[in-house]
């Protein structure tokens, strides 16, 4: 028995757009079932990746390949009506002229009435909104609109759904409330998707994979925790979080930091250790030799900005039991002896 | 290659060339005719311009300056009055003032030619106060021609300058008031060089429809360039003669084009489509209102209440004339004629603009839009030199489909119905093309992406998504094509097939024949129909003035 093609499979994409390449190089494979979140900047060519996979806009080399077929070859590609494939776009793009059920219907005009009817009403209530289908996109609200817009592009039963920033426009509260149901109706309905987004946060609560994007190339894939904890360059680093980044030097009992020892190959000296907020230890000590130059009531927490005696500044993020002044003189260490480390030169 | 693929692929070839095809059909009647000056036939260009045409050159310059002159003071007074100003009566004068689009210089130039004529009433009661011999203007002249289409040509200028006032000026002004400048200072330096795009595109669309007319002139015996092309033609039917001297028109086609686009300068500001602010009317009080009041009715009774209520007066005395009307009988027929010319065009126009602007949604490519824009030359040449162009592009084919031992059906080199809705379809297409596009332009692409990703070829999105969606602005397309083309008199008298008279045509002939009276019916219906446009381009004023 052979295990069936991955829903989506891209090679050394490459597309221009006059003499810049937005999509440089890419390759991606995408898991069964799988949902895949594509971040970056903005213009970092993520957009432009999700249109090639839909066929809005044609590759100039490489492939995209979907459930198997060759959709894409960088000579010739199938238009975006004849691709497996379904879209959800960043301002919903209901038809305006047509009902909630009208525009769920709209990709399975073909089906028999009753099946489709069926379909329209499961769709609905999956993202609880089948009390509007009679009602037209402009009467709903912005949250209701997207639900509708994601079970249109489901009810085709696309083999991959993709998503460009679909709850940019959502404030964030609703955001994550539609962002539960799309994860609900992704699982019940078994869709890999490929989602945009240039918001780390929302990456990381919603991809079993991350891919960080720059400048038209992949800088990593991995899962959330993965890319977060061991970003391969300072670029992710600082993309997917706060991040200070402190040379490693070889102190007398092996690699150490500014904050301390770590764990880490003697040959690590050339690198930089990536220093996250909530791994900064502070301690109030008027001998200390480090000083709170900045701080930000968060709420549950407390974030300070440190200057260590070489001048270097680290952010530390601390419960709100210790309270620190600007001023005040601390003594800052390492709560974790791994932190990752990164080429000191990585961009 | 997949079959989808290559399906995709022929695609949108086939819908890329849709624009290709149009461009390809609108320039080559036009090319045709540029290229037929590289082959002068010089004996004529001799015998021209030993008799007749330095004087018609001449003529044409005064003529064009002058009306540009008259209509772009005009417009560009009355807008400001009404856009700057509060007078009793403003607000039916704002669209008042369009009214005149809807009487063609043709029609006022038959009503004013007999008025004013030397047995019009006019002359008449000036002769019985004044004596037999008292002097009285001459009529039949190029003061009275310009006049005449100052008075149908001023609101285009009216309308720009009066959205641009709207949109752009107003802040402007207010600044400039609030930094000291006096109202006519301000009006001056700040409001008049702002205009200067839209009353450069004004006074271009003036000088076009100025340049086209061969019938108007005529009441008034001022022998434009035009005019001598009209005479070549159905004089000898020397088509390429005619069309060498077509050139000239087009040439100064091209000079009011291009001395826009210098006047313009790189001010594009008349295209940013702001909204600002508008203006705080300044309330005229007095001597200055009533002024105002009686100024911009005599516009109004001149350019419109006056010829309307004359057309009237004349088509209810031949009416209810006990010496019966035999012309009227002849009414419905002249109206067929005119309503198919006018339904073909109009769907012709449609047909050709839904599917040029659909195709570079389908198929977005330089090549296409380039294409797209060349599609709407049309609306930049002159009505005569599309005619001729027209006629030597389809002789032109007709020699083509000789060597194959096939033709084309009728006669056309002297003009038959075929030859005349394609010139019509050149002639028109810009509107249609410009409403059809911002129509498609208020669908964002991705609903069209939406659309395709759903499953849908290119042919049922046009069907079920882009259409819906732009009814409205078909509709004004086929309106403002469909008035232009029942208006339209200079191609219809070039091309027409023997026995094909339409209003327009008609209206011309009896008038041309001083039968005033029985021309007036066709005059008012066409007049009737040319209201519905105004009306709508008066709404739209209202509804943008309320905002």
């Amino acid at each position: 028995m052979t295990t069936p093609p991955p829903p989506l499979q891209v090679r050394g994409a490459v597309r221009s757009f006059g003499s810049t390449r937005a999509v440089d190089g890419v390759d991606l494979e995408l898991h069964a079932g799988e949902l895949l979140v594509l971040v970056g900047p903005s213009g970092c060519g993520k957009s432009t990746l999700l249109r090639s996979i839909a066929g809005l806009v044609p590759l100039d080399e490489g492939s995209i390949t979907v459930g198997g077929e060759v959709v894409d070859d960088g000579r010739s590609n199938t238009p975006p009506e004849h691709r497996p494939v379904g879209m959800v776009f960043q301002d919903h793009s209901l038809f305006p002229h047509l009902t909630i059920g009208d525009n769920v219907a709209f990709g399975i005009r073909k089906a028999p009435a009753a099946e489709r009817k069926a379909k329209v009403a499961e769709l609905l209530a999956m993202v609880e909104i089948d009390h509007l289908a009679k009602r037209y996109p402009h009467e709903i609200s912005g949250g209701e609109r997207q639900r509708a817009s994601v079970a249109r592009a489901v009810a085709p039963h696309p083999r991959l759904l993709l998503l460009d920033e679909p709850f940019a426009a959502l404030d964030p509260n609703l955001r994550e409330q539609v962002r539960t149901q799309l994860v609900n109706l992704l699982r019940a309905t078994e869709t890999p998707a490929v989602f945009v987004s240039h918001d780390q946060a929302e990456a990381m609560a919603l991809g079993d994979r991350v891919a960080v994007m720059r400048a038209g190339r992949l800088e990593q894939l991995g899962s959330g925790p993965d890319i977060y904890d061991r970003p391969v360059n300072r670029f992710v680093a600082s993309f997917m979080g706060d991040a200070a980044f402190l040379p490693v030097t070889q102190g007398d009992a092996g690699p150490q930091t500014e904050l301390g020892p770590i764990d880490a190959e003697p040959s690590s000296a050339a690198r930089e250790a990536v220093i996250r907020p909530a791994d900064v230890g502070l301690e109030a000590d008027p001998e200390g030799q480090s000083e709170v130059i900045d701080s930000t009531y968060q709420g549950p927490t407390w974030t300070y900005d440190v200057r260590l005696p070489s001048g270097a500044v680290v952010r530390s993020t601390r419960p709100r039991s210790l309270a620190l002044q600007h001023g005040d003189r601390v003594r800052a260490c390492l709560d974790t002896t791994a932190p990752a480390l990164v080429q000191a030169d990585g961009g | 290659m997949t079959a989808h693929a290559r399906t995709a692929r022929l695609s949108r070839i086939g819908w890329g060339s849709f624009a290709v095809i149009a461009a390809v059909v609108t320039v080559v009647p036009v090319a045709a005719v540029v290229g037929g000056i590289l082959q002068p036939s010089t004996d004529v260009w001799r015998q021209q311009w030993d008799t007749r045409l330095p004087g018609e050159i001449w003529t044409s310059l005064l003529l064009v300056v002058g009306v540009c002159t008259v209509a772009v003071v005009l417009g560009v007074g009355l807008a400001w009055l009404v856009g700057a100003h509060d007078f009793p009566g403003r607000g039916f004068f704002t669209w008042a003032f369009v009214l005149p689009l809807a009487l063609p210089a043709y029609i006022l130039g038959f009503v004013v030619s007999s008025v004013f004529g030397v047995a019009g009433p006019i002359q008449s009661t000036w002769r019985d106060l004044f004596g037999r011999d008292a002097w009285f203007p001459e009529v039949r002249s190029l003061p009275m021609a310009i006049a005449v289409f100052s008075l149908t040509l001023y609101p285009y200028v009216y309308l720009m300058a009066r959205a641009a006032l709207r949109d752009q000026a107003g802040d402007s002004f207010s600044v400039a008031r609030s930094l000291g400048a006096s109202t006519g200072e301000a009006f001056r330096k700040v409001v008049v060089p702002m205009l200067r795009p839209a009353l450069a595109a004004g006074a271009a669309i003036v000088a076009m429809e100025t340049l086209t007319d061969f019938a108007t002139v005529q009441y008034f015996n001022v022998d434009t360039v035009t005019v001598g092309v009209f005479r070549i033609w159905r004089g000898s039917y020397d088509r390429d003669a005619a069309a060498e001297i077509a050139c000239l028109v087009l040439a100064f086609a091209v000079i009011a084009i291009m001395l826009e686009r210098v006047f313009r300068g790189r001010a594009r500001f008349a295209e940013s489509g702001g909204h600002g602010a508008g203006f705080t009317r300044r309330r005229l009080r007095g001597a200055k209102a009533v002024l105002a009041t009686i100024g911009s009715s005599i516009v109004v009774i001149l350019a419109f209440g006056a010829p309307t209520a004359q057309l009237v007066a004349w088509a209810y005395e031949e009416q209810t004339s006990p010496r019966g009307t035999p012309l009227t009988d002849q009414f419905p027929e002249y109206l067929r004629h005119s309503a198919t010319l006018t339904l073909c065009t109009v769907g012709i126009c449609l047909l050709v603009a839904v599917l040029t602007t659909n195709g570079l949604r389908f198929a977005p490519s330089k090549v296409v839009a380039v294409a797209k824009r060349l599609s709407t030359i049309g609306y930049a040449v002159p009505g005569v030199v599309v005619a001729m162009g027209v006629i030597l592009t389809l002789v032109g084919l007709d020699r083509f489909l000789g060597t194959f031992h096939r033709g084309l059906p009728g006669t056309v080199a002297t003009g038959s119905f075929l030859a005349l809705v394609y010139a019509y379809g050149v002639r028109f297409l810009a509107p249609s093309v410009t409403s059809v596009e911002s129509g498609l332009d208020q669908v964002p692409p991705d609903l069209t992406a939406s659309a395709r990703s759903l499953g849908s070829r290119p042919a049922t999105v046009l069907r079920c998504i882009h259409l819906p969606l732009s009814k409205g602005s078909m509709l004004t397309a086929a309106i403002l094509v469909g008035v232009d083309a029942l208006k339209e008199l200079p191609i219809a008298l070039l091309l027409r097939p023997i026995g094909f008279d339409t209003l327009p045509v008609w209206t011309y002939n009896l008038a041309s024949e001083s039968r005033f009276h029985q021309a007036a019916l066709p005059a008012l219906t066409i007049i009737a129909v040319a209201l519905i446009p105004v009306a709508l381009l008066s709404r739209g004023l209202d509804r943008r003035s309320s905002e």
